[in-house]
């Protein structure tokens, strides 16, 4: 900072410029005095020379904050320009000066009145910027009556201060009313106040997503329509975001909006075209398919997608990124653009790359040939990332396009000719995949594949050519050998690599049992003995003891018949394809990722869905989708990544091999199939396949995948249902608010003293204010003094971890007992335990390190925002598949259905309506857990019968038990 | 929505000037964004959007500064970068030049712009020819203009105002198309595209209806005529004056023109085109001493025509030296910064050829990094002369007060990047009331 200011002090020592720099010249040490001097100086020009000074320095970064008073002094001046300014420095500083922006106060609602508007505008703009609590309400009558102004450039300022306002008290807002007036001003005669108020209540309406503020209905979307004929590019954008919104009551009334909105594609601004775009692909759901209209439209929908790919880099990357998303719901659209997709020699790295994704979905047998030309020669270019994608490009192709299969081949074997070890390996790693979905076909080309056996140095790479030795073993002569050249550096490779060395050993063993015995013990034993990795250990130990017992079992495992891969691989699930359909245009289809897995506290809002079509109640035709088809009908697609390890395994375990979302990556498929054998059977508690867990339970499919990446490889590709659901189940959302009386169970025994040298620990758990206390009696009944108390939890299903050291002060003489609370947070490391409530702790003294587990109620995670709201309640208790719905029954239980309802409240669990037939009261009732998973409730409570039924219905059905065990201590005490 | 705050970076990533809109992103937030560009660069990751834990950065580079937005919203991204294309736009009509320099020597305007550019987020009045009737540079003489907003800035017609008068009414239009062909090493044409723009220098007093009149296909079999050459756009974006939901019903081109310089429209044309200036070339390197090069160049084009300040850009490998040429026209010039052959020729008439021929050292020790293989490219113009064959047919001018106007239209087909030099005029002076046909003689 210090060097620009200095700089600017040159330029004028120079003489050469009469600019603004000039000001910045002042900025040296206890000049701060001097400006106070000049800030309140008689003269009116010298006054506004002070204030430049003032923020100049503001702008380099200096603290001018003391000057305030001085400054605001100022702010009673007929000058606009030193008004603007003043304001200026008043927003920057409000903050750290809160008691004197007061001062401000007068002066705002004096200007307000001013009669010259573009002096009651910039009040009124500036007044929203300050965001200071205590001025706010000075606000608001000020603001009524800008909303009133008779000048549209006031009212559509004051429309803006309305949702600045908001944001900083919401409350405050609603009792006066603005919200009310802000609707009228969508019937306003200007145009760009109509757009203002309409962003201003989308802002307001996205921050309170159940508000129902923008009570979108025919009238009000006429005029928006009208208004969007008129207004600024940017209102012509709100007003399309806002539309996109609405769900129409009929195909009809979808096409007459359609047909308003697609003149909007000849609009310059990029903007205009993509927020329209997202209209019109929302609104055709509702068309029937047999419409002409659904096909014209169709039609006007490609040349402005091209049209797009002209703009600026940056927003070309945008758009590529949405035609992507596009092109996976209605491949009809584009499907003979492929030639607009070709890669330019100058475009920059992001822009390739996507480029490169979008031809490969649009790869037909019809443009094939032009394709596999244009990626063999990308793959010569010499960008390494570049090339790398083109390699695989090719192997989707072959995969995709049965046709060009033979053409992808050999254009792969002249490209392992260069000898360009990055290209080699990539090959390699396609071919394999070639292998696995044209089995038989290719094989010949094995040999030249060995032949660059040694120049593997990727993980990747290596153990996709292990895994072709190993599949085709009985074709390589030498195959014992090249193996074994591998299993000399074992303990170097990556785990990728050594499982599939140990399961290729195994094949070859199968395969050629006479000279390969020694082989596979060697690998055998340096899987289960010399190795830290259980996935590794594991799968060793299954293959030696199929091995010993059986081995016709085992070969029938081992060398089973792979099911085919499937030509896309790498397609975004339906269900979040269909909500960032939803978000055409924002940043969440620039990352293909829900918004609530990147926005903070969106965590509860409802996921945008596409609307159902029309007319004859038809499902969507495209293949693709399937919301409606179900999911679960959709053919298994399996990995075509490392081999067949995963199948191999689940094959074991006589699960279904497949999933059905995008499959997950190989690394962690291979993890959970050594889960599975585990019998812990963790994937069924991240909920069940057809019904992923990502789907409302905060849907933060993404959330796995490194954020930071919005790489081409879709993010989402590695969000397979499972490992999304991972992260959901195991997200943290400890919300705060005030409990009354939840429920805690008496004191047990953890730690008997016989088992703690001494040291007996008895205890609970209660939960407090939202914290979880985790509450001990440690008691010593040893003769020694103990001291030096610490505590430590494994890891637990939900993360419980201590908040905090364990606080145990003073030494614990023989027989004393003290009282100690432990405050827990729930972001400790995650494993799923058995029971699920299971805690295992270890406490440690002066003497020794005990262990113990206990068991919490699973009450004690049940956060205070778990009240869903009704809405949300009944499409999600629709949307959750009867099978995870379980029934128990409290037997015994004398409360009223309100009491019982106001006990429940203290534990957070929420009631949100109750019903009343035939004297059997159902209360519907909700409660989150600490991690993000919603439970909701069914209570059924006859007047007079001691025996409650209660229905329990999660994405997650492991916790039903546990939460049904909570239900039962709270009612019974 | 949109953006949380907006930062002018240099490029070392320091702030030159901020302006926090929403105040729900921390604006030291922006200390995060430097090394985190400089690392997806070197990770060769390189995205217009980077993200900091829940800040997403969106930038876009210009000159020597960023310019970035940042927000933890889930915002339209397409509409931050028009957004900030937009800002670019409109403080180079201000400064003429956007770049470091001029952000400081005018801080105070540009505060007072990002004031009213945008509000809360929100985009709102970003036309600089309006922004200039009431946000100007030197703080003493527009006391009297600043003191009350111009009613265009809230009008439905936000890009013009009103009382603008003019002693000769004029416009000018220029149709200029630029080609893009795509040719591959074996000499086809792999992918090839016009895009046309019309541009608009108005000089018109009032507040003028226009209406313009071109070949268009799709206009002609709606009204059933059928004459002459037609052309189809593919596709068509217009100015925001022009009347979008009159031309999605009839076609017609109606528009209240922003007063001086404007793009109206542009449009793309699907037509295989076969290259202008056809290339050929030899390259031979000889590795550690030499390179050769021929290029010939042809015009492929009518005899009658003529292309201006044609350019041929012939890549060279990076550690060429001595460079020697020899030329059958024009100049050639080594331009080592960018690893290139100039080669000049001011004026090339159609169905001419010429040869270039270049020779270059190459050091004994080679460089072992491995470079792109950049294609050659050619730049002209030719004048009155439109590859499409699009034509403006009439330019209708209606203004209450009934003055007469005076239409002119030139015609350019360009390639590569654009030029704005020629000065052609193509037309005469026509009864503005009536439709103006004019007839263009340039095929």
């Amino acid at each position: 900072m210090q060097e620009w200011a200095s700089h600017l002090c040159e330029n004028r020592q120079f003489g050469s410029k009469m600019t603004d720099s000039k000001y910045f010249t002042t900025t040296k040490k206890g000049e701060i005095f001097e400006l106070k001097a000049e800030l309140n100086s008689d003269k009116k020009e010298k006054k506004k020379e002070a204030v430049k000074k003032v923020i100049a320095s503001m702008t380099v970064g200096k603290d001018v904050s003391a000057l305030f008073p001085d400054v605001v002094n100022c702010m009673q001046t007929d000058n606009l320009e030193l008004k603007k300014l003043v304001y200026l420095y008043l927003m920057n500083y409000a903050k750290s000066q809160p008691d004197m922006a007061i001062m401000a106060v007068n002066t705002f609602v004096k200007d307000c009145e001013d009669p010259n508007p573009l002096i009651r505008a910039l009040a009124v703009r500036t007044m929203g910027c300050i965001r200071v609590d205590k001025i706010t309400e000075y606000l608001c009558e000020p603001l009524r009556k800008c909303l009133k102004d008779e000048d549209p450039y006031v009212r559509k300022t004051a429309a803006v201060c309305v949702a600045k306002l908001h944001d900083i008290n919401a409350q405050l807002v609603e009792d006066q009313g603005f919200l009310d007036t802000l609707k009228d001003l969508i019937s306003d005669s200007n145009p760009m106040v109509v757009a203002n108020a309409v962003a201003a209540l989308s802002e307001i309406a996205e921050s309170h997503p159940n508000s129902n503020l923008l009570d979108l209905n025919p009238q009000t979307i006429n005029k928006l329509l009208t208004a969007l004929n008129e207004c600024t590019e940017w209102g012509q954008i709100f007003i399309l975001d806002c539309l996109a919104n609405y769900t129409p009551r009929d195909d009809r009334e979808s096409q007459s909006i359609c047909e308003r909105v697609t003149p909007r594609l000849s609009h310059a601004n990029s903007a205009v075209v993509l927020s329209a775009v997202k209209v019109l692909m929302k609104f055709m759901e509702m068309l029937p398919k047999d419409l002409d209209y659904y096909g014209t439209l169709l039609k006007k929908l490609a040349p402005p997608l091209v049209t797009l790919l002209s703009a600026e880099p940056e927003l070309q990357y945008v758009a590529l990124r949405n035609i992507n998303l596009i092109v996976q719901r209605r491949p009809e659209i584009l499907k003979h653009e492929m030639k607009v997709f070709f890669v330019k020699y100058n475009d920059p790295i992001y822009v390739k790359l996507e480029k490169l994704d979008i031809m490969i979905r649009l790869a037909s047998q019809a443009n094939i040939a032009q394709v596999l030309a244009e990626l063999k020669e990308y793959a010569t270019e010499v960008d390494v990332d570049f090339v790398r994608k083109a390699v695989r490009a090719i192997g989707r192709c072959a995969i995709k396009v049965e046709q060009s299969a033979e053409r992808c081949v050999s254009t792969l074997l002249d490209l392992i000719q260069t000898k360009v070890n990055y290209v080699v390996q990539e090959a390699i790693v396609v071919i394999k995949d070639i292998f696995r979905k044209y089995p038989n076909k290719y094989e010949s080309v094995i040999a030249t594949l060995c032949e660059n056996l040694d120049s593997l140095d990727e993980p990747e790479a290596r153990a996709a050519m292990i895994w072709i030795v190993g599949e085709y073993a009985e074709r390589i002569d030498n195959a014992d050998e090249l193996l074994e050249s591998f299993l000399e550096g074992f303990h170097d490779e990556s785990t990728q690599v050594q499982l599939q060395l140990l399961t290729a050993i195994v094949k070859l063993f199968l395969k050629k049992p006479t000279e390969t015995q020694e082989l596979v013990q060697q690998v055998l034993s340096l899987a289960t003995q010399d190795s830290d990795n259980p996935d590794l250990r594991d799968r060793g130990y299954i293959y030696w003891r199929l091995l010993s017992t059986d081995p016709v079992a085992a070969k029938e495992v081992v060398l089973a018949e792979k099911p085919l891969i499937s030509e896309e691989t790498d397609l975004i699930e339906p269900t979040l394809l269909e909500e960032l359909i939803c978000h055409i245009g924002t940043l969440a289809s620039v990352y293909h990722k829900p918004p609530s897995a990147f926005v903070e506290g969106s965590r509860g809002v409802q996921h945008k869905r596409l609307p159902g079509s029309a007319g004859s109640g038809e499902t969507v035709e495209s293949p693709d989708t399937g919301s409606a088809a179900g999911v679960s009908d959709a053919p298994p697609a399996v990995i075509p990544s490392q081999g067949d390890l995963l199948g191999d395994l689940l094959n074991l375990d006589l699960t279904p091999p497949a999933t059905t979302g995008p499959p997950p990556p190989a690394t962690s498929g291979m993890q959970l199939g050594a889960m599975d054998l585990l019998g812990g059977g963790l994937d069924s508690l991240m909920g069940d396949e057809s019904e992923p867990l990502g789907g409302d339970l905060g849907g933060s499919l993404g959330m796995g995948a490194g954020f930071g990446a919005p790489s081409a490889a879709p993010a989402a590709s590695f969000s397979a249902p499972v490992s999304g659901g991972l992260d959901d189940l195991f997200d943290l959302g400890g919300g705060v608010g005030m409990p009354m009386g939840a429920y805690s169970p008496p004191k047990t025994v953890w730690l008997p003293a016989t088992k703690g040298k001494g040291l007996e620990i008895s205890g609970t758990f209660a939960r407090r204010a939202g914290v979880i206390q985790m509450e001990m009696t440690l008691t010593n009944k040893a003769m020694s003094v103990m001291t030096d108390f610490a505590i430590q939890f494994n890891r637990n299903s939900f993360g419980l971890a201590p908040a905090g050291p364990l606080q145990v002060l003073t030494p614990l003489s023989p027989n004393q007992s003290i009282e100690v609370s432990l405050p827990l947070n729930t972001v400790g490391p995650v494993m799923k335990m058995d029971p699920l409530n299971n805690l295992q702790v270890a406490v440690k003294n002066n003497i020794d390190v005990f262990y113990f587990s206990c068991q919490y109620p699973i009450s004690m995670l049940f956060v205070e925002d778990g009240k869903m709201e009704r809405q949300v309640f009944l499409a999600t208790w629709k949307d959750i598949s009867n099978d995870n719905e379980a029934q128990f029954q409290i037997k015994d239980c004398h409360l009223s259905s309100d009491a019982a309802s106001n006990k429940l409240q203290g534990s957070n669990i929420f009631t949100i309506a109750k019903r009343t037939v035939d004297g059997q009261d159902m209360l519907y009732q909700s409660t989150k857990l600490s991690n993000g998973i919603w439970v909701l409730a069914e209570l059924r409570v006859q007047t007079g019968n001691p025996t409650f039924t209660v229905c329990l219905k999660c994405r997650a059905p492991e916790v039903s038990q546990c939460v049904f065990q909570s239900y039962e201590a709270v009612l019974k005490n | 929505m949109s953006a949380s705050a907006i930062f002018v970076l240099d490029l070392k990533g320091k702030v030159l000037i901020c302006r926090n809109y929403k105040g729900d992103v921390d604006m030291a937030e922006i200390d995060h964004f430097m090394p985190l560009l400089m690392q997806h660069e070197e990770e060769g990751l390189l995205s217009p959007v980077l993200s900091h834990g829940n800040v997403h950065f969106m930038w876009i580079k210009h000159s020597n500064l960023y310019l970035v937005a940042t927000t933890n919203k889930n915002s339209n991204a397409s509409l931050v970068y028009s957004f900030l294309y937009k800002i670019v736009e409109v403080f180079t009509e201000y400064f003429k030049e956007l770049e470091e320099e001029s952000i400081q020597d005018n801080f105070v305007v540009v505060y007072e712009l990002l004031d009213e550019l945008m509000d809360f987020g929100f985009p709102q009045t970003t036309e600089s020819k309006i922004l200039q009737e009431y946000i100007t540079q030197e703080g003493a003489k527009l006391e009297v203009a600043k003191s009350k907003v111009p009613t265009t800035v809230t009008n439905a017609v936000s890009w013009r105002s009103e009382g603008i008068k003019y002693k000769k009414n004029e416009v000018f239009i220029d149709v200029i198309e630029s080609i893009n062909v795509l040719v591959n090493a074996n000499g086809s044409v792999m992918s090839s595209d016009i895009v046309g723009s019309i541009k608009l220098k108005t000089m018109l007093s009032g507040m003028p209806e226009l209406r313009l009149g071109l070949n268009d296909r799709v206009l002609f079999a709606l009204t059933g005529r059928d004459k002459g050459k037609t052309v189809v756009m593919e596709d068509v974006k217009f100015h925001q004056c022009v009347r979008l939901s009159r031309f999605e019903s009839d076609r017609t081109i109606s528009f209240i023109p922003p007063d001086g310089e404007s793009e109206l429209m542009s449009y793309r044309i699907n037509t295989h085109v076969k290259p202008l200036i056809w290339i050929e070339s030899v390259i031979e390197k000889f590795s550690h001493s030499r390179v050769e090069i021929m290029v010939k160049a042809k015009g492929q084009f009518k005899k009658q025509s003529v292309a201006n300040n044609v350019e041929v850009r012939v890549p060279v490998p990076s550690d060429a030296d001595s460079p020697k040429f020899k030329t059958s026209t024009g100049s050639a010039k080594y331009v080592p910064e960018k690893n290139m052959v100039v080669w000049t020729i001011k004026s090339f008439p159609g169905g001419k050829e010429f040869l270039m021929r270049a020779h270059f050292g190459l050091p004994s020790v080679e460089n072992d990094e491995a470079e792109g293989k950049p294609p050659i490219t050619v730049k002209f113009e030719i004048p009155y002369f439109t590859v499409s064959g699009i034509q403006v047919r009439y330019m209708k001018i209606i203004e209450k007060s009934g003055y007469q106007a005076l239409p002119w239209v030139r015609y350019i087909t360009q390639s590569g990047g654009r030029v704005a030099t020629l000065l052609i005029v193509f037309s005469n002076i026509r009864n503005s009331s009536l439709p103006i046909y004019i007839n263009c003689h340039t095929l």
